[in-house]
């Protein structure tokens, strides 16, 4: 892993952006980090993503914050972290600290109400756009195992309201399972 | 020493709020409402509605708003390290074992697993906001014919959009906002 200091301003400016046109839970920041650190600057592989976002999901705190200190630390060591997570927290707490005073009015403007709302379909666009790149490169992946898990999951998730967590773990376990009968496989093999 | 009782209240929410997002609001609220009494449960409800109109994670929201309103810009900075020091330690060590050791085959059929339920998970994330979207509301209580056309027309364009041609994520969510707005104030419904 090379650390590169040189992209410590486009971390931080990616991170500063995304972090401010957010709204919605933790997996609508995946996205666009996916889509800018993986689709548009190549800094991460696909894969790789996916990883982290399966270990800022297992660990505790906010989802955003974790996986910066991740892809920081993957492009700079511990200082890359720092920066990364200097530009995810520093828009909320901007904006939170000037609303802070109104909030009352900006609670109850209509403007702000019906931006809001209309913005979710833009959200859902972006999630759609990176859901149908991951889902088609699974596909690929021919493996009947992960493509049964992917729509379980899902139904899980969306239908049954089971938590990211849970579903998580229960695939590392599918996960170290397909490892032991991997090995066992491989180990008949040779003898 | 009101900002030592700040700095461990968030400490504890970064701490125990596994699983992010509105899994953490209970938390959040056990911490400055019942535990340290540094809100009450009403401004607590206002905060809720706040963080949920503004971007970013709730917690970094919340510690914010408390820390702003208690004890000023250092209660910001003091709440918002609070909350993110566990996170910081934790991804860090995590992260480190990760690139450590990612490469292992054995390591990569267990990752390999994780990947299907991590697209489903984002897929039941963007699944949660377009019905919320479409009809503002979750999708045990959908009533086909509440169904909100303009949003439906904006996510159907900006998703040909993003397939076609290469725009980045904030130009589509903040392009949405605009038009869509546009779209009502014409439309006369505000």
């Amino acid at each position: 892993m090379q650390k590169d200091y040189s992209k410590l301003w486009t971390l931080f400016r990616s991170m500063f952006v995304l972090s401010a046109c957010t709204f919605g839970g933790g997996f609508v920041i995946v996205s666009l980090m996916k889509k800018k650190f993986v689709e548009e600057l190549n800094w991460l592989e696909e894969d790789e993503m996916l990883d982290v976002t399966a270990i800022t999901q297992s660990a505790p705190g906010p989802l955003p914050v974790n996986a910066s200190v991740i892809i920081g630390y993957r492009m700079a060591g511990v200082v890359g972290s720092l920066t990364a997570i200097l530009g995810t927290i520093l828009p909320p707490m901007i904006i939170i600290s000037i609303i802070s005073f109104f909030y009352e009015q900006f609670r109850t403007n209509p403007y702000i109400a019906i931006a809001l709302q209309v913005m979710r379909a833009g959200v859902a666009a972006v999630i759609f756009d990176v859901v149908i790149n991951l889902a088609q490169n699974v596909w690929k992946t021919r493996r009947f195992l992960y493509i049964a898990m992917m729509f379980i999951a899902f139904i899980a998730a969306y239908l049954f309201d089971i938590s990211a967590m849970i579903v998580v773990f229960v695939c590392l376990g599918i996960g170290l399972l397909d490892l032991m009968l991997h090995y066992g496989k491989n180990k008949k093999e040779v003898e | 020493m009101l900002l030592l009782k700040l700095f461990f209240a968030f400490l504890q929410v970064g701490l125990f709020s596994v699983g992010g997002g509105y899994a953490a609001i209970p938390l959040i609220q056990e911490q400055i409402v019942d535990i340290y009494g540094l809100m009450t449960l009403e401004e607590f409800s206002d905060l809720i509605t706040v963080a949920e109109m503004t971007p970013g994670p709730i917690s970094i929201n919340s510690a914010t708003f408390v820390g702003m309103r208690i004890a000023g810009i250092p209660g910001v900075f003091i709440c918002s390290i609070g909350c993110i020091i566990p996170s910081f330690c934790i991804c860090l060590t995590l992260a480190h074992y990760y690139y450590k050791y990612r490469s292992v085959g054995g390591v990569q059929v267990v990752l390999g697993a994780l990947r299907p339920a991590v697209v489903a998970l984002i897929a039941s994330a963007g699944a949660s906001i377009l019905m919320l979207g479409l009809f503002q509301t979750k999708l045990q209580d959908i009533e086909p014919g509440n169904i909100r056309w303009v949003e439906l027309g904006i996510f159907a364009v900006a998703l040909y959009i993003l397939r076609k041609y290469k725009v980045s994520a904030v130009t589509i969510i903040l392009g949405s906002g605009v038009v869509g707005t546009l779209f009502y104030v014409f439309l006369g419904a505000v």
